[in-house]
């Protein structure tokens, strides 16, 4: 009996794991090959279907012309500047929002968070908010793409739950204390936060550095746009004259330099999340089921 | 605003909070208040400022006259959007899409939850639901190079592969028949790990003395998978279908507008992608303003309802 039963365990588990690996392969897959092509010379492109590379012929060409490239730096610092300028926007408005919205015993709560929940649940589309932008006179300004985003209604309420699972004795005991409110929301709360700070952050932060709408949107001046849009024109062959002119001098291909530029843009995001996984598991789901 | 404000001592020596009666609310929560006074102005500005411009759906806008300048004219942009031809076109591609979308990746992610939680092998598994994720944090641009590597005719492996194969090569972008699979399919790939975080975790919250006993009596790990695992998230998984059902009217429009092309409008373009190039390319601006506001108010009414709807399910289901 019991030997059979191990049996069933051992196909049970190769079935698991069997799926988990085919998985992993159709996942790692698409982005093995675009790594490949981004080190492939330009001789050797045709071959072995971009999904291998002689380890003695591999060349990092593309990067170097990519990464030294004017619009590359242009677009770089401009998707800095939206990242952490974004951010910290974002944190500015959500958290003291969100905090305010968790006391209980504040009059009117209700109200506030009705008021916030309206435009969550009803939104009239992309022309009434870009009247908004316009009409402030945002065009062409980096902070068209940083201002109309600055409040995620959801990621607002996520925070809000949070906070409300925090003992309000902490609170209670800071104010007895004689703390003020913001002392006690930067040295009680967010040190109790962490998890969801870094949750709510790293979305808000990906969120900016993978937009290339609203960019695309507001800004018509080339020398704002971030690095998705540049990789957009690149992909949509919308510039590459002046890649093809830099072409000429060197050993690699138009392909080569799509896949390193597809491979820089998506690089930061890679690095980053693994080290907030746990975090995001946890923070997510904690105000994400009560929403 | 210090401790005198928020304390009041009473007699027993015991501190009190002061919250009640008039008056008092800005004296005691005055803090709150300002802590809100920046992102109410923030809301006023740009979550309620669009609703306020959202008037110019039953307007003739012209941009001279502004959004208060411009004509009245009733119903016109909604009639001109229902009896053009496009209307059903665009209904047809939104909810398909989306529907596709919903229900092949929702047993994928399913699927891959129950793969996560039933393997036995510790790091193996920490490692393949971080490479899971993964596709979630890429831009649909990113995604956009990735699929052409992939599916162009010129560059894609899909291609290389047919041609060597000896078939002939496929744009699979630009093909009216491909594009609305190349759209879920993609979509499925990028997200199907993410989604199954929720899954993951309500398969965590199952009872392990129900396991125990099954296994106790004998039941092999499939019929526990089927007896006791699935049972035990079936409220999850309705719940957030249905909740998925009440935005099925956002198709992915960065998705879309990142991949599509004029040859595959017949069956990619939705409503998002058409009203961004109604308003913002054409500069038909009540027009596109009428279609958006259609789908707001259809989308909130689907909203309301599926959440009602699982809000009941899982009080019935739960008690």
């Amino acid at each position: 009996m019991r030997k059979i039963k191990s049996g069933d365990e051992f196909v049970f588990q190769i079935v698991m794991n069997g799926i988990l690996a085919l998985v992993l392969a159709l996942m790692i897959l698409p982005l093995w090959r675009v790594f490949i092509l981004s080190v492939t010379p330009f001789k050797y492109i045709d071959s072995s279907f971009g999904l291998f590379v002689n380890p003695l012929r591999w060349t990092s060409e593309a990067y170097a012309q990519f990464l030294s490239h004017p619009s590359f730096l242009h677009a770089f610092r401009n998707s800095l500047i939206i990242m952490f300028g974004g951010l910290a926007i974002n944190l500015f408005m959500t958290v003291p929002m969100a905090y305010a919205l968790s006391v209980r015993s504040l009059p009117g709560r209700r109200a506030l968070n009705f008021v916030a929940m309206v435009p969550y649940l009803f939104n009239p589309g992309l022309i009434p908010s870009y009247l908004v932008v316009t009409g402030l006179g945002l065009q062409d300004n980096l902070l068209a793409v940083m201002i109309p985003g600055a409040i995620g209604v959801a990621n607002m309420f996520i925070m809000r739950n949070f906070f409300m699972e925090i003992p309000m004795d902490f609170m209670e005991a800071a104010r007895i204390d004689g703390a003020s409110e913001l002392f006690i929301l930067f040295r009680v709360v967010l040190p109790l936060s962490v998890p969801i700070m870094l949750t709510i952050g790293l979305f808000y932060a990906v969120g900016h550095w993978n937009e290339f709408f609203t960019p695309i949107l507001y800004l018509n001046d080339a020398n704002l746009q971030p690095l998705p849009v540049l990789l957009r024109n690149i992909l949509m062959g919308l510039n590459t004259n002046e890649y093809v002119e830099y072409d000429t001098f060197s050993q690699v291909s138009i392909q080569s330099l799509k896949a390193a530029s597809i491979f820089i843009t998506m690089l930061p995001m890679m690095m980053v999340y693994p080290w907030i996984q746990k975090h995001f598991v946890k923070g997510s789901l904690a105000g994400g089921i009560k929403g | 605003m210090g401790q005198s404000a928020m304390i009041q001592t009473s007699g027993t020596g015991k501190p009190r909070r002061l919250h009640r009666g008039p008056g008092r609310a800005l004296r005691t929560h005055g803090a709150f208040y300002l802590m809100l006074f920046i992102p109410l102005v923030y809301f006023a500005i740009f979550k309620y400022g669009p609703l306020v411009n959202a008037q110019i759906a039953f307007k003739d806008f012209m941009a001279l006259d502004g959004v208060w300048g411009s004509p009245w004219v009733g119903l016109k942009n909604f009639g001109t959007f229902f009896s053009s031809i496009y209307f059903w076109e665009l209904l047809r591609n939104t909810l398909g899409l989306s529907l596709g979308k919903l229900v092949l990746g929702l047993p994928l992610a399913v699927l891959l939850a129950i793969a996560l939680n039933e393997s036995s092998l510790r790091r193996w598994k920490h490692f393949a639901q971080t490479v899971a994720y993964l596709p979630h944090f890429l831009s649909w641009v990113v995604m956009y190079g990735v699929l052409l590597l992939l599916l162009s005719p010129d560059e894609g492996l899909l291609n290389e592969i047919a041609k060597a194969l000896g078939g002939k090569e496929t744009n699979f972008l630009q093909d009216p028949t491909w594009y609305p699979i190349v759209v879920i399919l993609s979509d499925i790939w990028k997200e199907t790990g993410w989604s199954a975080i929720i899954y993951l975790a309500a398969m965590t919250g199952i009872d392990t003395g129900l396991y125990e006993a099954a296994e106790v009596e004998g039941a092999t790990r499939v019929q526990r998978i089927v007896h006791i695992t699935l049972p035990g998230i079936r409220d999850v998984v309705i719940t957030i279908a249905l909740l998925r059902l009440g935005t099925i009217l956002d198709a992915g429009f960065h998705q879309i507008f990142m991949t599509y092309s004029v040859p595959v409008y017949s069956t990619g373009d939705i409503i998002d992608t058409w009203v961004y190039r109604q308003g913002i390319l054409d500069f038909q601006f009540g027009l596109a303003t009428a279609v958006g506001l259609f789908k707001g108010l259809i989308g909130l009414g689907l909203v309301w309802t599926f959440n009602r709807i699982a809000r009941r399910y899982a009080d019935a289901g739960l008690f």
